[in-house]
C-alpha cells in the first residue's frame, strides 16, 4: 500500500495543524491490546470509535490499579487510602478542567456520560427556566439523547421543541436556525459534531447569535471530544457535555462542563450522600458545586480512567490525533466513494470523524455481518438518530467512524469488504 | 467459523430482492406492527382469516435481505394453514434460527430450512424472527406494536 498521507487544504477548524510529526501509529497500537485480538480469524480492523473507542494500556492500568492500591471512598475517610482516592479524583477533575479550558475546576462535573449530563441539565436547568408556552430549539442532526430528555421537559411544562433544519450535505441552514431564535426560546441544544453524520457544527457562530437573546446554549460534544480541541472559554458555551469512553476512556462516566454562575443558581440533580453540606428532618443545606451534582458515591475508578485517557490523548496532542483522522475520513472519503454503487450519507464542508454511506440498495446490516467475517467492525443502523434517517429517507446507513490508531491499509481493507459484500449480494 | 452462504443462500437472497405477498390487505383484514428499535427494521402483517384458516397473509416494510426473506418465506408457507399448523411452524421456526433444534425437528419446515444457518449468526437472529412475532402477534390480535427487545 503506498498511498501518500496528505494533509488535506481545504478550510475546517482543524486546517491550520500543518504536518503531523510524530505520530507513530504502530508504536500507538501497540498501547491498545484489543487490536491483538482476531475477529473470525482475522485481524481486527475497528471502525466503530463513533459508538465506543478501544482503551490504552495506560487507562486499563489506572482502574486496575486503582482497585489494587487505592480503592477507598472519597470526601469523608480521614485514612490514608480515602486521601489518595480523593487526589486522584479530584486530580482527574483538574485535568479536565484543562482539557476542556474551563476557567474553574468546580465547573467540571463527573456524570455517567454525555446523556446524563443532557438530562441533568433538562431537568435541573430546564425545569427552573422552561414554562408553558417557552421552547427549546435543537437541530435536526441531534442524537436521540439530545432529543429525548428536552422532550420529556417539553411535555411536563407545556413548552414547544423546535428543531432547525439541515441541508442535503447534512450542514445546519444557518438562517434557518437565526430564524427560529427569539424571546420564547429558553435554551439551545446542539451537538458539536454529528454522531450519524460527522458535521461539524459552527457551534461558536450559533453562542454568539443565541447569547445575542440571551439563551444559554448546551453543547453535545461526545463526538467533538475524540477529535477536535475544546476551548469552553472561546465557544463560551454555558454547558458542554461529553463522555469519557469515546476518547479512549472506560463506559459509565463522562463530564458536564458549566458556567460556575449558572451550575450554582441550579437546583441538586439527585438527592444523597456526597451532594449536601448538612442534613436534617427539616432542612438539607447543599453542598457546593460541583458536588452538589455528584450525589452518591461517584465512579471513582471510572474518573480515574477517565484522568488517564485525557492524559493520554493530552500528551499525543488532541491536534495531532485530528489531523491524523482527517487524513483518514478524507482518505475514506475518496477510496469508499469511488466504489461503484456508493452513496455518501453526510458531505458537510466540515467533517469529523465518520463516513456514513450505503452501498446500492443492500440494506446496512447485511453489509455489516458481512464486513464482520472480514474481521471489520463497523456500525450499521439508525445510529441513534432516527429523525436523521428520516430526513434522507432511508432506514439505516453503514457507518466507518476513526480513531487515532486506525491506518489507510484498514480502510483499504473496508474497502476490499465492500467488494467482498457486492460479490455475496450483488 | 461460520460461512456467509450458510445464511446468504440463494432462495434468501431471491426472496429478498422479489417478496412475494408484499402488499396490503384491507379491513377486516388484522394487521400488526413489529420493529426492532435497535436498527428500525420495521414490518407489518396483514392477516385475512376464514374461520381456523389464513385465508391471505401479506406482509409491509424495510429491512435487511435476512428480515424480508424471512417475512416473504413467512407468508408463503402460511397462506392456508390452521392456526395450530401455523403457531407449529412458528415454533419450529424459532427454535432453528436460534439453534435449539436437532436437524430431525425441521421437516416440518419445508423450505423455511434456508434459514438455518442463521443459527450461526446471533446477531441476525432478530432479523430473521421479527416478521415472525409479528405475525404472532396479527393472530391474537395485539394491538401494541411488537418489538424484537
Amino acid at each position: 500500500m503506498s498511498v501518500p498521507v496528505a494533509i488535506p487544504r481545504r478550510q475546517t477548524e482543524i486546517e491550520s495543524i500543518g504536518p503531523i510529526s510524530g505520530f507513530d501509529v504502530e508504536k500507538l497500537r501497540a498501547e491498545f491490546p484489543i487490536l491483538r485480538e482476531r475477529i473470525h480469524g482475522r485481524p481486527l480492523v475497528y471502525l466503530d470509535n463513533a459508538a465506543t473507542s478501544q482503551k490504552p494500556d495506560a487507562v486499563i492500568d489506572a482502574i486496575s490499579n486503582y482497585y489494587r492500591h487505592t480503592n477507598a471512598n472519597i470526601h469523608r475517610g480521614v485514612h490514608l487510602l480515602s486521601q489518595r482516592a480523593t487526589e486522584e479524583y479530584e486530580a482527574a477533575r483538574a485535568a479536565i478542567q484543562v482539557f476542556l479550558n474551563a476557567a474553574d475546576p468546580r465547573e467540571i462535573v463527573f456524570v455517567r456520560g454525555a446523556t446524563e449530563a443532557i438530562n441533568l441539565v433538562a431537568q435541573s436547568y430546564g425545569r427552573t427556566h422552561v414554562r408553558s408556552g417557552d421552547e427549546v430549539l435543537i437541530t435536526a442532526m441531534e442524537h436521540h439523547s439530545n432529543i429525548v430528555p428536552w422532550q420529556l421537559l417539553c411535555e411536563e411544562k407545556g413548552a414547544a421543541l423546535r428543531v432547525a433544519p439541515i441541508n442535503d450535505a447534512g450542514e445546519l441552514i444557518v438562517e434557518e436556525f437565526d430564524k427560529l431564535l427569539g424571546p420564547r426560546v429558553k435554551i439551545v441544544a446542539l451537538a458539536h459534531v454529528s454522531n450519524a453524520l460527522g458535521t461539524i457544527n459552527p457551534i461558536r457562530e450559533i453562542v454568539r447569535k443565541a447569547h445575542a437573546f440571551g439563551i444559554p446554549v448546551l453543547i453535545d460534544g461526545a463526538q467533538a471530544a475524540p477529535h477536535l480541541p475544546i476551548d469552553v472559554e472561546d465557544l463560551d458555551c454555558d454547558f458542554y457535555a461529553f463522555s469519557a469512553h469515546k476518547v479512549y476512556g472506560p463506559t459509565g462516566i463522562g463530564v458536564l462542563y458549566g458556567k460556575a454562575a449558572l451550575l450554582e443558581a441550579m437546583p441538586p440533580y439527585q438527592g444523597g450522600g456526597d451532594m449536601i453540606s448538612s442534613v436534617t428532618f427539616e432542612k438539607t443545606l447543599y453542598n457546593k458545586i460541583p458536588h452538589k451534582f455528584e450525589a452518591g458515591t461517584p465512579d471513582i475508578a471510572g474518573v480515574i480512567g477517565l484522568g488517564a485517557a485525557i492524559a493520554w490523548v493530552s500528551n499525543l496532542g488532541i491536534r495531532s490525533i485530528g489531523a491524523h483522522e482527517h487524513a483518514l475520513l478524507e482518505y475514506a472519503t475518496r477510496v469508499v466513494g469511488a466504489i461503484p454503487g456508493v452513496r455518501l450519507i453526510g458531505t458537510a464542508r466540515q467533517k469529523a470523524g465518520a463516513l456514513s454511506f450505503l452501498l446500492e440498495d443492500i440494506h446496512p446490516h447485511d453489509i455489516g455481518t458481512i464486513l464482520d467475517q472480514e474481521g471489520i467492525a463497523v456500525r450499521t443502523g439508525h445510529h441513534c438518530a432516527q429523525p436523521v434517517m428520516e430526513r434522507y429517507n432511508i432506514p439505516a446507513t453503514v457507518r466507518a467512524s476513526f480513531a487515532a490508531y486506525n491506518t489507510l491499509e484498514e480502510i483499504d481493507a473496508l474497502a476490499r469488504g465492500l467488494k467482498k459484500v457486492r460479490e455475496v449480494l450483488g | 467459523m461460520a460461512d456467509l452462504r450458510d445464511m446468504y443462500q440463494e432462495v434468501i437472497l431471491e426472496h429478498a430482492k422479489s417478496p412475494r405477498n408484499y402488499r396490503t390487505l384491507a379491513a377486516p383484514a388484522r394487521k400488526a406492527e413489529g420493529f426492532n428499535p435497535l436498527c428500525g427494521d420495521r414490518c407489518t402483517i396483514f392477516l385475512a382469516m376464514q374461520g381456523d384458516v389464513i385465508a391471505d397473509i401479506a406482509f409491509q416494510g424495510n429491512g435487511c435481505a435476512i428480515s424480508r426473506a424471512s417475512a416473504s418465506m413467512l407468508t408463503q408457507s402460511l397462506k392456508g394453514k390452521t392456526k395450530a399448523e401455523a403457531e407449529k411452524i412458528f415454533n419450529n421456526f424459532h427454535r432453528m434460527v436460534t439453534g435449539q433444534s436437532p436437524n430431525g425437528d425441521r421437516a416440518s419446515l419445508g423450505k423455511l430450512e434456508v434459514f438455518a444457518g442463521v443459527s450461526e449468526f446471533p446477531a441476525r437472529v432478530k432479523c430473521a424472527t421479527l416478521a415472525w412475532h409479528t405475525f404472532e402477534a396479527a393472530l391474537h390480535g395485539d394491538q401494541e406494536p411488537v418489538t424484537t427487545e
